[in-house]
């Protein structure tokens, strides 16, 4: 019996081990081993994304909607959760073939391998679609609706403006956590700049959901949900109406149009040509008309009013007049000659044919080349070496913001090109060169390049007699001002010229309209202040520049008008600038030919050769 | 003496709370009580009661047993429940452990039994088989099984060690015919291991010799009919737990197992795994709350400790076991009367088995063989056999104090 009663032992032993095997391998599953856990959040529990309606964005006034938003729901897919779908009716339901269901799994694995992360399977769905899904959803296993808030941009105008709204990538994502794969985020324009404000923040609710996939009960008691918080409405600067109208004229042109109020720095319209409708950029067509729009020779998805850079041309005349008046190098007297042009050391810049000589004011009329080649040496070469006259000289031009960002409150801008001594130092060596070697920059030419919002911004600047503030397409952040909102909106930036020497120039400004180069553009009613520019332009024909603003003395809009390859000023920016300035502030066009004329001019070298036509009043 | 009931009642009452959502909650708390009434009234009983009447009560059971056959109600495929009325039902499978214990243990005392003799083998094979085979005739193959844990008992009382590792051989074997596909390689290790023995622990007799070769023969017999077994006498959905287990599935049958067979496995697996070290806390459970697990408050009731408790309470479960079946074995060795000493590793070995195969299925260790978990899962009838085997226990162990 002893012997027999030693086996309880080996009984005994047996129980422990097998205990301890359980509690070994109990060991491995629930501390060492994460993957069950992982696989339990993702079965037992949904994530539901409340995306708060994004901020809409009105016009100056406040009543019209520039930006509004539209319901849309996006069908999702938490891939590895797909199970014994019924793919033919899941197919029919979307209006999809089986092979495009196939790759479209293949390219959410592709873009993002955690499988057990949900992604849009269908951004958008249409009506139909939803009400036929809603019905049928707890058949397709690993599959929900998401409701969100799409844009609609209700008078389909300012593109590059607005900007669009699209889905975050993986860069994005990465430099901001708080974006999360299926996000929209703004992606260009005020929809960019303003995307915190816009957007809100999002809410997260966290549910239980059981083995038949009903949502049952929120989790932990919604302790790890958040609330999400809506957008903000925005009230921009834009006078809808003229920007419509500005649209309208640059039709079959390309080039580009800004208009500010020069007393608040609030720009009234931004045109870029050829634009495109901001509701192409919206819902599941997104990337099918992107594609299009990027493949589109004539580029309208590239924002010309911040980003194409041109030589200010004849325009620039006034600044430099500013700077020599300032430095003393220049008084309203000064008498320079001009024989159809500026011919000193073996350089000539041609001008076309006038009184001579001139005094500064019948210079800034009939935009004499041969007077600010003067004006321009003689303001570099006051200095010894010439290099200090030039570091002046682009000092006093770097006040007026040209040739850096201004910054304005849209994405993307260019600083445009003010170029610097060390440039020409390595260009042409050390102490080797002088006002004349630049010479072109006293007309506009050359190295300089502006962009049509930096042009604008001058334009105001010259209406405002010597101060401007930084360009803006928002004037009012919710109940926040734009200034509260950015200071720097706020501020009035001054020049380093002072008012005196503006008002001698502004006055030249206002005789361009009445006897000078500007004639065309002018309104009977209203005074203007303007100057005609003609961009030289190596690729082709020249671009038709002016810059203008009015009423002379009490400005309420400062224009800038860009015609690509459109030959004068006078031709084609000139009368586009003051229409712009005759819709703002009239409302009604008197000049319904000149208007006509316009609206049905196609300035198209792209698609067509235009035939130079021959304007008796410009250079 | 009763720490091991209070515990059990603790637990007991644990597994009640945190099915407190469930319908099955008040009736738990009936089947509590009716159980410690019956608690009671055995408490009540003269421990010369069982000794004295458990061929009776297991005729009794035996007949409970056939009538079930015939009269029971279909419940899952298995007609091994009495409808009680008013929703209950019993099942008599459940019940006729203790009787089984009983009656073998009332036969091993007998004085003149010797495990030796070849008679009282089989006596103890037909006490044992009487109950298995009308069982599964009553489909409950699981409940069956669970008989299997008793040779355990017949083990102590003398059964030699050789049929221990028979029926391991016999398991090795059966795996290892699953698991590798070529018949030779398993011949020739039947042969290696026969070779072995018989050079090393043989007295190279011939007689031995001639015994090994029959053994070897033998083995190479039932490894060509494993797979007659396997597909013939198994149910489809057994084997294919087996081949599922032991990782043998077809690729093409994989994704039909996840769904079906191996579902349970894993949605158990889940559960526990996601409790973690300390568990979601009580009722915080995801998986088992919302149906995930399939028979969660029944056979895989394991799991809601996992994921509520964390590997804390499921260690701490499994440590109480060990302790409880333990504490049988030491209470058995303690007893004076054989008949008590039988009766108690009866008892343990039935435990034993449950806490093997029910927590083993829950990790994917066993096959899912559907018998509960002692004191911890749903039901009337599997409550009632335990607290039924533990009191006659508790109270033959007193009577041991009273005899002295």
């Amino acid at each position: 019996m002893n012997q027999l009663g030693s086996r309880r032992y080996l009984i005994g032993g047996i129980v422990v081990a097998v205990v301890l095997l359980y509690i070994a391998r109990l060991f491995y599953i629930q501390i060492v081993d994460d993957k069950y856990k992982i696989m339990a959040v993702n079965q037992a529990i949904r994530r539901i994304v409340d995306y708060p309606p994004r901020g809409v964005v009105y016009d100056r006034y406040g009543k019209q909607l520039l930006v509004a938003n539209q319901a849309a729901y996006d069908l999702m897919v938490v891939p590895n959760q797909v199970k014994n779908c019924d793919t033919l009716e899941l197919c029919r339901l979307l209006n999809i073939t089986t092979v495009e269901f196939v790759d479209r799994f293949k390219r959410l694995k592709k873009q993002n391998p955690a499988t057990y992360q949900p992604a849009i399977f269908e951004a958008q769905l249409s009506g139909r679609a939803y009400a036929a899904l809603q019905e049928k959803l707890y058949d397709f296993e690993g599959f929900y609706v998401q409701s969100r808030t799409i844009r609609n941009y209700p008078k389909g105008i300012g593109a590059h403006l607005l900007g669009y709204v699209g889905e975050v990538n993986e860069r994005i994502i990465e430099k901001n956590p708080y974006y999360l794969m299926g996000d929209y985020i703004g992606l260009s324009g005020i929809e960019k700049s303003y995307e915190e404000p816009l957007r809100g923040i999002r809410g997260v609710r966290h549910i239980e959901k059981d083995v038949f996939n009903r949502e049952r009960a929120p989790f932990a008691n919604g302790k790890f949900d958040t609330l999400g918080v809506a957008g903000v409405d925005l009230i921009s600067s834009i006078d809808l109406d003229l920007q419509e109208y500005g649209e309208k004229l640059m039709k079959n042109k390309i080039g580009s149009i800004v208009a500010i109020e020069p007393a608040t720095g609030e720009i009234l319209a931004l045109v870029s040509s050829p634009t495109y409708d901001p509701n192409l950029l919206v819902g599941h067509e997104f990337s099918k008309n992107y594609r299009k729009l990027e493949l589109d020779s004539a580029k309208p998805l590239f924002n010309r009013a911040l980003m194409a850079m041109y030589p200010p041309g004849s325009t620039f005349k006034l600044i430099n007049a500013l700077v020599g008046l300032q430095d003393g190098t220049l008084f309203p007297e000064t008498r320079y000659g001009c024989n159809r042009g500026f011919s000193m050391g073996g350089v000539h810049v041609g001008c076309h044919a006038h009184a001579s000589p001139l005094d500064l004011l019948g210079a800034i009329t009939t935009s004499c080349n041969g007077y600010f080649c003067n004006v321009f040496r003689n303001q570099v070469e006051h200095y010894k070496p010439s290099e200090a006259g030039y570091r002046k000289w682009r000092e006093y031009i770097m006040s007026f913001g040209l040739g850096a960002r201004l910054p304005c409150d849209l994405p993307n801008e260019l600083k445009g090109n003010v170029p610097s001594a060390e440039y020409y130092n390595k260009m042409y060596g050390k102490g080797r060169w002088r006002g004349l070697s630049v010479i072109s920059l006293g007309i506009g030419q050359g190295e300089m390049l502006l962009t049509p919002l930096q042009m604008a911004n001058m334009c105001a600047t010259l209406a405002n007699r010597g101060y401007y503030y930084l360009p803006h397409a928002i004037k009012k952040i919710g109940n926040q001002t734009v200034g509260q909102y950015d200071p720097r909106f706020g501020k009035k930036n001054y020049t380093k010229v002072e008012r005196k020497n503006f008002d001698i120039v502004v006055a030249a400004m206002g005789n361009v309209m009445t006897n000078g180069t500007g004639r065309i553009a002018q309104i009977d009613s209203i005074k203007l202040g303007g100057k005609t520019g003609t961009a030289q332009n190596p690729h082709g024909k020249d671009h038709s520049i002016f810059i203008c603003f009015g009423p002379l003395d009490n400005p309420k809009i400062a224009v800038a008008v860009y015609v690509e390859n459109a030959g004068f000023g006078a031709t084609w920016a000139a009368p586009i600038a003051s229409l712009m300035i005759e819709k703002y502030l009239k409302k009604k066009i008197k000049r319904v030919d000149l208007e006509k004329r316009m609206m049905e001019g196609k300035v198209l070298p792209v698609y067509e050769k235009v035939k130079k036509k021959v304007i008796p009043t410009d250079e | 003496m009763g720490w091991f009931n209070i515990y059990a009642a603790v637990y007991n009452e644990e597994h009640k709370s945190i099915f407190s959502l469930n319908m099955q909650y008040g009736k738990q708390v009936m089947f509590i009580g009716i159980s410690l009434a019956v608690a009671l009234v055995i408490l009540f009983v003269d421990g010369k009661f069982f000794a004295t009447f458990s061929f009776w009560i297991y005729g009794f059971m035996i007949l409970l047993l056939i009538a079930t056959i015939f009269i029971g109600a279909e419940i899952k495929g298995s007609h091994s429940w009495i409808r009680l009325g008013g929703g209950f039902s019993l099942q008599p499978a459940e019940l006729s452990k203790f009787a089984v214990c009983l009656a073998l243990a009332r036969y091993l005392s007998n004085v003149n039994i010797k495990m030796e003799k070849l008679q009282t083998r089989l006596v103890c094979a037909a006490i044992i088989c009487l109950p298995v085979v009308i069982i599964l005739l009553q489909n409950e193959t699981g409940m069956a099984l669970v008989y299997t844990a008793l040779v355990m008992v017949l083990y102590r009382e003398g059964l030699p060690g050789g049929f221990l590792l028979l029926g391991f051989s016999v398991l090795v074997l059966f795996i290892l015919s699953i698991v590798i596909e070529q018949k030779a390689i398993i011949f020739s290790i039947i042969g290696i291991v026969a070779a072995v023995v018989f050079f090393f622990f043989g007295k190279r007799r011939f007689r031995r010799l001639i015994g090994i070769t029959v053994v070897a023969i033998a083995a190479v017999g039932f490894t060509l009919s494993v797979n007659y077994i396997f597909t013939k006498v198994l149910k489809p959905h057994q084997s294919i737990r087996i081949t599922a287990l032991l990782g043998k599935i077809d690729p093409s049958q994989m994704k039909e197992a996840k769904k079906g067979v191996l579902y349970n496995v894993n949605q158990s697996k889940i559960a526990i795994g996601s409790g973690g070290a300390l568990g979601k806390g009580w009722l915080k459970g995801t998986q088992t709350k919302y149906d995930f697990v399939p028979e969660q408050d029944t056979d895989f009731i394991f799991c809601t400790v996992g994921e509520e408790w964390g590997f804390i309470g499921t260690t701490t479960v499994l440590l109480l076991f060990m302790f409880l079946i333990l504490r049988i074995i030491f209470l058995a060795e303690r007893q004076k009367s054989p008949f008590t000493r039988v009766y108690a590793y009866g008892v343990a070995s039935i435990i034993f088995f449950h806490l093997l195969v029910n927590v083993g299925m829950t990790l994917g260790l066993m096959p899912v063989i559907g018998i509960p978990l002692p004191f911890f899962s749903y039901g009337g009838s599997s409550l009632l056999s335990f607290t039924i085997l533990l009191f006659i226990l508790l109270r033959l162990d007193s009577y041991r104090m009273q005899i002295l």
